[in-house]
């Protein structure tokens, strides 16, 4: 691995112009005061409810995400550079979801080959033909980027089904402003608080073409014990749309109600928070009770709008995201302002090879998989874990991609033995609707606790961080 | 709204009321408790369990009804249904669901009263001593309603939360009054005996003072249950339960004929236009047997008509 970048430090030592007032703030705080401001935040984390349900764990077991009161600082000029890149990409991958449930003129040209999406599991054949509101399939995306050096950022991975995290992003800065509103009055950091309303826009703008002359947008939820139920009252609240669960809602007359104190209600456009399988009993899983009988139907006559669209995940499988370079330039003619990490596909005979020759170097993931459950780093494993996955690879090539282990930057954290460099990536959250795409300045940054690990997933005890944009 | 937003601050509005009642009857049996004769302890615990029809699932666990296990068992008992933990967590529970529709405030006084009562254990709990604990219950009840009235819209979840409090107080009270109805037949209750068992009642809600004020005499049980049952300015007698439950009821029906609506008139014509002689003629117990049933009709009768799964 290279030298670490250091978000506040770069590989030479100095500090950083972003990250002077944050610098100044730590200088001059004495450190007592930071541990007892950081009880503080828990405290204010835990009153507020901002909890998160662990899968495996008992029902309902709540945990808080450990917060971190180091904020991560952007310039405005590496924002500018991200939003583009991140508005360039997105577009793409709307046209590409559009393509491919029309005219397939990608598959034709021969740049993806066709059963690579056809037979793939996340390709949904209801979706073929049929016509979404404003032609908008990624109303939420959450692009995870990792920065390498002064430089570079990369796309680590694309998330456009049902990104959770940017309710982290707005409480993160609401709590760090209660707690330190001086440090805010030195630094010229960018608002994020209007995302819900942005949100909202963004929702309102792709009501199909029944809708009421009002449109009707509510949040639908798994409920209570899903892990992200917190975010999903939360933009519910922000929003002030209603919060439902799939036993609220009914089709009938080919439209969607829901039940309320004073009848049935018209909704025209469902923010879903649950898995295109579980979304209607008629169309995919049946045993599931989370979603609403006779809903795709609706949808696919135009009576709904569902965000994000069904079929999405054909988009961002890790085994397609290979491609997205070439997307871009296909469908923009553009050079992506972003890269990807470089990947190995392992259904590729050469770089299976190379990957089965390097395991020890690489990180191995699951096509399907998420939440950093499913992966091998090479660097940090042991040689039982390398055989496991070289049998792995082998029996199913298609369910693997490799990239090389990077050396994510750092940035300075509170940790057991003071303040120390850990490892972070950023999830901004870009939103498009019918007039084109909008992304809040800021994100969500994960922090990896533990010292030297790599992995930020909150279900891995990752942390999470306020992001600044400076503004010009 | 939605509809199961309604239900949600329906049980909300109850399940905390149902942990405030829970306390006073706890408090007042260990009042009363304390100035017995040994021996005759147990029977008053064994009431508290008769308010509630809870004999049978407390013997599945314990013995004997000795403070310490009714205590435990109406506290912090996870899988009674009763206990004032389970309560609490019901009441956050359904608050949780509800973040859109209540107040910060509101939610924030449910989380941190379920905190409290989940760090609580059986040690804690006697290190704290029950009085205070019970006066701790009933100052976060106090302090949601307090909260609820200030800050939340007075608009249809507003009606919805208090629907829940009031029938849920009315159950309660006449279930309290019957533990004691016997009393009114027995031969040998003096005039110290009726002190301290109808005393009792009148503190468990925090009406003993209230009864000197309006009826500036010594207690009787006749005026006790008139107090509770038909006085319509007593927050916690049956009358003022039915009054807000029909005027809510009123507010939600926004025109339409509800048969909750007319359900609710009935038992408040019933108790407006009732005589406390009559009543203790014909027999308290029947009569609050009548009322009780009637709370449990009307609570069905709300979920069909606004289409709750109640």
């Amino acid at each position: 691995m290279a030298d670490t970048f250091d978000e506040m430090h770069g590989t030479a030592g100095a500090v950083r112009s972003p990250f002077a007032a944050v610098k100044r703030w730590l200088a001059e705080t004495p450190h007592d005061a930071f541990a007892h401001k950081r009880q503080e935040a828990d405290l204010m984390f835990q009153r507020i409810g901002i909890t998160f349900n662990v899968y495996g764990q008992s029902a309902g077991a709540e945990r808080l995400i450990p917060f971190d009161i180091i904020p991560r600082v952007l310039n405005a000029a590496e924002w500018k550079r991200l939003s583009v890149g991140l508005t360039q990409r997105v577009k793409a991958l709307n046209l590409f979801l559009k393509d491919v449930y029309h005219d397939q003129e990608i598959l034709k040209a021969g740049v993806i080959p066709a059963e690579q999406i056809l037979r793939n599991d996340m390709y949904r054949p209801e979706m073929r033909g049929v016509d979404v509101a404003g032609d908008v399939y990624v109303h939420v995306a959450g692009i995870d980027l990792v920065r390498v050096d002064e430089d570079r950022f990369y796309v680590l991975e694309d998330n456009l089904r049902t990104p959770s995290g940017v309710s982290y992003m707005l409480e993160n800065r609401a709590v760090m402003m209660r707690l330190f509103p001086r440090l805010f009055s030195g630094a010229s950091v960018a608002p994020v608080d209007h995302y819900p309303q942005e949100l909202l826009r963004c929702l309102r703008s792709v009501a199909p073409p029944r809708a009421t002359a009002e449109p009707v947008v509510a949040v639908l939820t798994p409920g209570p014990l899903n892990s992200a139920y917190f975010e999903h009252t939360f933009l519910a609240e922000q929003m002030g749309v209603e919060l439902v669960e799939g036993q609220d809602l009914f089709v009938q007359d080919d439209l969607l109600w829901m039940r309320t104190t004073d009848g049935p209600r018209r909704v025209d456009v469902i923010y879903r928070r649950i898995d295109d399988d579980s979304l209607d009993p008629l169309a995919f899983k049946p045993e599931s009770l989370l979603g609403v009988p006779g809903l795709l139907s609706v949808y696919r006559n135009g009576g709904v709008t569902l965000a994000n669209a069904i079929g999405n995940g054909v988009a961002d499988d890790k085994s397609i995201y290979p491609y997205v370079p070439d997307l871009i330039k296909f469908y923009l003619g553009e050079s992506p302002l972003i890269e990807n990490v470089p990947t190995y596909r392992c259904a590729d005979e050469k770089d299976r090879m190379y990957v089965l020759e390097h395991l020890g170097e690489l990180v191995i993931k699951e096509t399907q998989g998420s939440g950093g459950y499913g992966m091998l780093i090479g660097p940090r494993s042991t040689r039982e874990e390398r055989e496991k996955f070289r049998g792995l690879i082998q029996k199913d090539p298609e369910g693997y991609i490799a990239q090389p282990t990077l050396a994510l930057s750092t940035c300075p954290s509170f940790v057991d033995e003071g303040i120390a460099p850990r490892h972070i990536d950023l999830r901004p959250f870009v939103l498009s609707g019918r007039d084109g795409i909008a992304i809040v300045p800021g994100g969500l940054t994960r922090v990896a606790l533990t010292k030297d690990s790599l992995v930020v997933n909150s279900s891995q005890g990752g942390g999470t961080k306020d992001t600044w944009v400076l503004r010009e | 709204m939605l509809s199961r937003t309604a239900e949600n601050l329906y049980w909300t509005g109850r399940y905390m009321e149902r942990a405030e009642n829970m306390a006073r009857i706890l408090d007042v049996s260990h009042r009363t408790a304390l100035q017995r004769p040994g021996g005759a302890v147990d029977a008053d615990w064994k009431s508290v369990l008769d308010i509630l029809g809870h004999w049978k699932s407390f013997l599945a666990k314990h013995e004997a009804p000795t403070a310490s296990a009714v205590t435990s068992f109406f506290i912090l008992d996870p899988d009674n249904p009763a206990s004032i933990y389970s309560s609490v967590r019901g009441a956050r529970e359904n608050a949780r669901a509800l973040r859109a529709a209540i107040s910060a405030e509101m939610w924030e006084v449910l989380n941190t009263t379920w905190f409290g009562m989940r760090d609580l254990d059986a040690a804690g709990l006697e290190r704290r001593g029950l009085r205070e604990f019970c006066d701790w219950v009933k100052e976060r009840s106090h302090l949601f309603r307090g909260v609820s009235h200030g800050t939340m819209l007075h608009d249809d979840a507003f009606h919805f939360l208090r629907l829940g409090t009031f029938l849920e107080r009315a159950d309660n009270t006449a279930r309290l009054l019957d533990t004691k109805y016997h009393l009114l037949q027995s031969a040998d209750a003096g005039p110290a005996v009726t002190f301290y068992e109808w005393g009792a009642v009148l503190r468990a809600v925090s009406a003993f003072r209230a009864y000197h004020q309006l009826y500036k005499d010594v207690i009787s049980p006749g005026r006790v249950v008139e107090l509770l049952v038909i006085r319509r300015e007593m927050p916690r007698s049956l009358r003022f339960c039915a009054t807000e439950v029909s005027a809510h009821l009123d507010l939600l029906s926004k025109g339409r004929d509800l048969e909750a609506q007319r359900l609710a008139g009935e038992l408040n014509a019933r108790l407006r236009f009732a005589r406390i002689d009559r009543i203790l003629e014909a027999g308290l117990h029947k009569f609050l047997v009548e009322v009780i049933d009637g709370v449990a009709v009307l609570g069905n009768q709300l979920s069909k008509d606004f289409m709750m799964t109640v």
